[in-house]
């Protein structure tokens, strides 16, 4: 670390505003005496300063250039409580095993943060400091919000409890799968595979996250014929049904325009992608609110900044946003499908989506405590590359609270789609029943699973087809305080 | 046709033993068990007609057993369900409802479709069993 010196806030106020440039410790922006306060927001960054740049100076750098600092000194800080409005790192610390990286501490008074806005916190939090020359990569970990400044969100609409209440299915993870072909379905053709889905026994079915209005199919095409399969597989089966509308469009006009549709074809669900943007998601939450609807959130385009774990925003970052904007699913990983995530990781995103209380869990990627303030929970969505021979793993990892979505575990089922529907929703049921008369899935999962496909002959043929497969890659992003191993 | 609402009702209609074992992992987890009946399974239908109160203080599950018993004698031809309910903080909700017993034939529903403005419609659900009877009478032999 830098000479103390360097790093010691000026006092003497001549000296501290003199025109020219002096290091972002100097300026007041790291003070290691600092005991944040109980209405503070609190981020945790983890940075990489360039080659000779001292860490709290760095530090300093990410507390300046996210709250009130420029690269020079400036009068007019005089005009204001300055010292109130400047984010303050107050600790800096080696990440473990990671040479060159530290985790910083910034604590950020509440009066720098409009109330109700995830716009504001991101613009705030990351909007310059991620390219910030002195540091070669910088990552947001994590955030704690005063339940004060939770309070000032509706959350979302619906939320887990009344979502089921809504659905009548209880005790169980909900089951849906995306349709594919992701493009190119006309509308009747589309409908067709939303039907066989819901009817073989699906809950749920899904728009994939780029499907939104192209010429193969024109949205309220999609809309109809949907509704059509949705009320059709309704009535087969005694039990509600829906089909996740992806009203993702290109203006927030038209996004209306297109949720007011669904609504009046009767849908239970509409779906927007993470790329719409976070003021749009809040418009979207508020209009669900007003009409019933359950939001559903693709996390489109995250992979872009959640991946590598050096620089971007955690997924656990998002979540929390998220569940502050207010949605009611949204995509949190798998941990044993095709798409990044180690087991713990994910279960840590998934505890921010349904805790109501969260407590810190560095193994699983969790460094605040965080009083939800009795916002609604948020249902955490399990979608890519599972199948029926992971039901074990998938409800020992996340519990009942839980969106299953098997796409093509579902679709290319060897006997067709209700097969394949059919197939997950007996692997499911079998296993919570088991689970629930204290059997020990975790290991038993294999032959309680053979024992259902011996009268349920999807099942076994998806047994068959897909028993074997596994994406045992090791992950990417995962926490720094235990060993990871990918689930096979 | 197979009314597939709860838990559990892709299996094969559960033995006594597996829905007692079902209520004592619901009263270990300090829920309450309500039996509840209809004959009118419409998936909108949420409120079955509680056969007595959700039984808070019961210490195991034979005497949930005993009163569905009484349940399935009292109501023969009749949807009953087991519904568990949590009073946690943040749940304060049903977090396990499943079939226990059905009428033995399940007639299901009509889908009415009502032509609307340009291609939509407005879709409902009717039950056979429903329109046939009055309440009561709707399924099993005795009405015939």
């Amino acid at each position: 670390m830098g000479a103390m010196t360097d790093a010691t806030q000026i006092t003497d106020a001549k000296k501290r505003y003199s025109a020219g440039v002096l290091k972002y410790a100097q300026m007041g922006y790291w003070n290691a005496d600092y005991e944040p306060k109980a209405a503070d927001i609190l981020a945790l960054f983890r940075i990489t300063p360039q080659d000779g740049v001292d860490p709290i100076e760095a530090a300093a750098a990410v507390a300046g250039e996210s709250s009130t600092a420029t690269w020079t000194v400036v009068w007019t800080d005089r005009l204001t409580a300055c010292d109130m409005y400047r984010a303050k790192a107050y600790r800096v610390a080696p990440v473990p095993n990671q040479p060159g990286q530290y985790f910083c501490h910034v604590a950020y008074d509440l009066s720098l943060f409009e109330e109700g806005s995830i716009t504001n916190v991101a613009a705030s939090i990351i909007g310059n400091v991620f390219s910030f020359k002195p540091l070669k990569a910088a990552r947001l970990e994590d955030m704690q919000f005063p339940v004060a400044y939770v309070k000032t969100f509706s959350g979302p609409p619906t939320g887990i409890v009344v979502e089921r209440e809504r659905l009548d299915k209880f005790g169980r993870p909900l089951l849906g799968a995306t349709t594919k072909p992701k493009l190119g379905l006309s509308g009747r053709n589309y409908g067709r595979v939303v039907y066989e889905g819901l009817r073989g026994g699906l809950d749920f079915m899904k728009d994939d996250e780029n499907i939104n209005s192209q010429p193969f199919m024109h949205w309220r095409d999609r809309f109809l014929f949907v509704m059509d399969a949705v009320n059709k597989a309704s009535a087969a089966t005694g039990e509600v049904k829906g089909s996740y509308l992806n009203v993702t469009a290109g203006t927030m006009e038209e996004m209306y325009r297109r949720a007011d549709f669904a609504k009046s074809l009767g849908s239970v669900i509409v779906m927007i992608d993470l790329v719409v943007g976070y003021t749009a998601i809040q418009s979207m939450s508020h209009w669900c609110r007003q009409n019933d609807m359950i939001l559903h959130l693709h996390r489109a385009g995250h992979g872009t900044y959640t991946r590598q774990k050096n620089h971007g925003v955690s997924f656990r970052v998002i979540a929390k946003w998220m569940r502050l904007a207010g949605v009611d699913h949204i995509h949190a990983g798998t941990a044993v499908g095709k798409l990044e995530g180690d087991p713990l990781t994910v279960q840590g995103y998934y505890n921010v989506c349904r805790d109501t209380h969260t407590v810190v869990d560095l193994p699983r990627g969790i460094f605040f405590a965080q009083d939800w303030g009795a916002l609604k929970k948020v249902m955490p969505v399990a979608s890519g590359g599972i199948h029926a021979g992971q039901m074990h793993q998938l409800l020992d990892l996340f519990g009942d609270d839980v969106v299953l979505q098997f796409g093509g575990g579902t679709i290319g089922h060897p006997q067709g789609i209700q097969a394949g529907a059919t197939a997950n929703r007996v692997a499911l049921e079998a296993m919570v029943l088991a689970r629930n008369e204290g059997r020990d899935i975790g290991q038993e999962g294999p032959s309680i699973l053979a024992d259902a496909a011996r009268w349920c002959g999807p099942l076994r043929a998806a047994l068959d087809t897909w028993g074997e497969v596994s994406f045992n890659y090791t992950p990417t992003d995962s926490s720094d305080y235990v060993p990871t191993l990918a689930v096979a | 046709m197979r009314i597939t609402q709860g838990s559990f009702s892709f299996l094969p209609d559960l033995s006594d033993a597996q829905i007692a074992a079902q209520v004592e992992y619901a009263l270990g987890r300090g829920w309450a068990i309500g039996i509840e009946t209809t004959d009118d399974p419409h998936p909108r239908n949420t409120f079955w007609e509680m056969f007595g109160n959700p039984m808070f203080d019961v210490s195991d599950a034979a005497g949930v057993m005993l009163e569905l018993r009484q349940c399935r004698k009292t109501f023969p031809d009749h949807y009953i369900r087991l519904t568990a309910f949590d009073s946690t903080h943040g749940t304060e909700s049903v977090v396990l409802s499943f079939i226990v017993h059905r009428p033995a034939l399940e007639p299901g529903f009509r889908l009415v479709r009502t032509e609307v403005a340009g291609r939509s419609l407005q879709y409902s659900l009717e039950s056979y069993a429903v329109q046939r009877a009055p309440e009561g009478e709707r399924y099993g032999m005795r009405q015939e």
